[in-house]
C-alpha cells in the first residue's frame, strides 16, 4: 500500500512542479515588463491641458497596468482558474484547451496572477533603490541601460529576494488549486485514497512533500540572502 | 577665456521660480562657493551644471563651447548630453557611493566603461585598465585612504566614503568638480578630515564650485564667494569682501546668523 500511495503521490508531485515551474518561468520575466508598465510615466495629456486640470499628469498606461493588477490581485485565484477554463466552452461553445489542455489552461491562469503579483515586488525593489544611485551614475558619464546592469540590478535584487522568497513558497501551495479543474496535483492524489481506502494518511503524506520542496527553496534562498549580504 | 559661463539660467518648479536668471562666470583654477540660505536655489545651479535638471531658460559654455542653450529646440542625443556632462565632477551630500563595489571598484567603474568607447579599447585592453587603476590607486593615497581600497562603502565612515566619493569623481578628470554640501551629512568631527581634502585640491588649483554652510572654510578656500538669495545672487566678490565687509543688508542679516 505504501508503495502505491509513494508512487501516486509522485505522479502528483510530478504535475505540481510542472505547474510551479512553468508559472515561475514565465511569471518572473512577464512581472518585470508589468511592473515597468506600472511605472511608465508616459502622459499624453499634459501637452494639451493645463496644469490645473485633472488630466494634466494622468499616465493610461501606468492607470491601465494598476488597474489590471487591482483585478488580479482583487480575487481568488480559484475564481481566475475556473473563468479561464471553463469560460470558453460555456461563451463561446468552444472549449479552446481541447483534450489534455488543463495544464496549459491552468498555467496561463497562473503566469496572469503571479506576474501581477511578482510585479508589485518588482516595483518595491526599483522603487527603494535611492534616485541618488541612478544620479550618481549619471553625472559619471554612465549611460541608462549601465546603470541599470552595473549600479541598480544587484542592489534591487538585494531588495526582492526576501519578499520573492515568501510568494515563490505560497506558489508551491498554490498549486493544489489546480485541482479544481481535475488536474491530479499532490492533494488530489492523496485525497483519491481517503476516499477509494478510507485512509487519512496519504494526506499528511502529502505535507511531506511539501515540507521537502518548501526546504529547498528556503535553503536556495537564505544562500541568496547569504551571497548577496557583502553589501548593504 | 572662462572655463565656465552661465547667462541668464533660469528654472521654475510647478511655477515657483528657483533660479531667476543668474549669470556668472568661472575661470580655471578658480574655486566659487556658493552660500546661501536652504531653498535659494544652490542645490538647483548644480544640478543645472551636470544636466540633472534642465534650466527653462539660459545658455552655459564650458571653454567657450556651448553645452547647453534652452532656446536651442533640437533634442540632444543621450550621448552628447553624457560628453557634455563630463566637464563636470558632482560630489553629493550624501555621497551616493555604489554599495555593492569596494572604494577602489566604485573609483575605477564609469572610467571602465567610458573606456570601451575608446577606438583603441580591444587592441590597448589591458593597457588601459592598467591605467585607470593606477590612477584609482592614486587617488585614495591621496585621499589618505590607501589602506582602504577593497572596504565596502558600509564598512567605511561618512568622513571616508566621502574622500571615496571626490575620488570616484575626479577620476574623470573634470574640467570643473562641484560639491553639494560635501559636509553636511557628517558628524561634526569627520568634517574636518573632507574640508582638508578640498582644501588640497584648492592649493592645486583645481577649478570647483562649492556649496558650503561652513562659513570659515568657504572664508579660507574660495577664491570668490556667492551669496544667492531667493533665486538671484544677490552679491559676489572675494572671500574678505564678503565675509568682512558685505554690501548687502541681507548678506549681512544671512552671516550674522552663523556667528551665534
Amino acid at each position: 500500500m505504501f508503495l502505491t500511495v509513494t508512487i501516486s503521490l509522485i505522479r502528483g508531485l510530478g504535475e505540481a512542479m510542472k505547474l510551479f515551474g512553468f508559472t515561475l518561468l514565465f511569471s518572473l520575466p512577464i512581472g518585470l515588463i508589468i511592473a515597468f508598465g506600472a511605472m511608465n510615466k508616459w502622459a499624453p495629456f499634459s501637452r494639451f491641458v493645463s496644469k490645473e486640470s485633472k488630466l494634466y499628469g494622468f499616465r493610461p498606461i501606468s492607470a491601465f497596468i494598476n488597474f489590471l493588477v487591482w483585478i488580479i490581485r482583487g480575487t481568488p485565484l480559484m475564481l481566475q482558474l475556473i473563468v479561464i477554463y471553463y469560460g470558453p466552452g460555456i461563451w463561446f461553445d468552444n472549449n479552446i484547451w481541447g483534450n489534455g489542455g488543463r495544464m496549459t489552461a491552468c498555467v496561463i491562469a497562473f503566469v496572469i496572477n503571479y506576474s501581477c503579483y511578482f510585479s508589485v515586488i518588482y516595483r518595491g525593489g526599483i522603487e527603494g533603490v535611492p534616485v541618488g544611485q541612478t544620479e550618481a551614475g549619471l553625472v559619471l558619464g554612465m549611460t541608462k541601460s549601465q546603470i541599470f546592469f552595473k549600479v541598480t540590478l544587484l542592489q534591487m535584487i538585494k531588495r526582492i529576494v526576501p519578499p520573492m522568497s515568501n510568494e515563490i513558497i505560497t506558489l508551491v501551495k498554490d498549486t493544489s488549486i489546480a485541482r479544481i479543474i481535475a488536474i491530479s496535483e499532490l492533494i488530489k492524489a492523496g485525497e483519491s485514497f481517503m476516499k477509494s481506502d478510507g485512509i487519512t494518511w496519504p494526506l499528511f503524506y502529502t505535507a511531506v512533500f511539501y515540507l521537502l520542496i518548501v526546504g529547498i527553496l528556503t535553503l536556495l534562498f537564505s544562500y541568496a540572502e547569504r551571497k548577496l549580504s557583502y553589501f548593504r | 577665456m572662462s572655463v565656465l559661463e552661465v547667462k541668464n539660467l533660469r528654472k521654475s518648479y510647478n511655477g515657483s521660480e528657483v533660479l531667476k536668471g543668474l549669470d556668472f562666470s568661472l575661470e580655471k583654477g578658480e574655486a566659487l562657493s556658493i552660500i546661501g540660505s536652504s531653498g535659494s536655489g544652490k542645490t538647483t545651479v548644480l544640478r543645472c551644471l551636470n544636466f540633472l535638471e534642465t534650466p527653462d531658460e539660459g545658455i552655459m559654455k564650458v571653454n567657450g563651447k556651448t553645452v547647453f542653450d534652452a532656446s536651442d529646440k533640437t533634442k540632444k542625443s543621450d550621448s552628447e548630453i553624457r560628453r557634455n556632462r563630463l566637464h563636470f565632477g558632482y560630489v553629493f551630500q550624501n555621497f551616493n557611493l555604489f554599495p555593492q563595489y569596494t572604494a577602489l571598484e566604485n573609483i575605477k567603474l564609469a572610467g571602465e566603461l567610458l573606456a570601451k568607447e575608446r577606438p583603441d579599447y580591444s587592441a590597448n585592453r589591458k593597457n588601459i585598465l592598467e591605467e585607470i587603476e593606477a590612477n584609482a590607486i592614486d587617488l585614495l593615497s591621496q585621499m589618505g585612504l590607501s589602506d582602504r581600497a577593497d572596504h565596502y562603502p558600509h564598512q567605511l565612515s561618512g568622513g571616508q566614503q566621502q574622500r571615496v566619493a571626490i575620488a570616484r569623481a575626479l577620476a574623470l578628470s573634470p574640467d570643473i568638480l562641484c560639491f553639494d554640501e560635501p559636509t553636511s551629512a557628517l558628524d561634526p568631527e569627520l568634517t574636518g578630515e573632507v574640508l582638508r581634502v578640498i582644501k588640497s585640491l584648492a592649493d592645486k588649483h583645481t577649478t570647483m564650485i562649492i556649496i558650503t554652510h561652513e562659513m570659515k572654510f568657504a572664508h579660507d578656500v574660495s577664491s570668490r564667494v556667492m551669496f544667492l538669495d531667493h533665486g538671484s545672487i544677490l552679491e559676489q566678490g572675494t572671500p574678505d569682501e564678503i565675509f568682512l565687509n558685505p554690501k548687502e543688508e541681507r548678506t549681512r542679516q544671512f552671516l550674522s546668523s552663523y556667528q551665534k
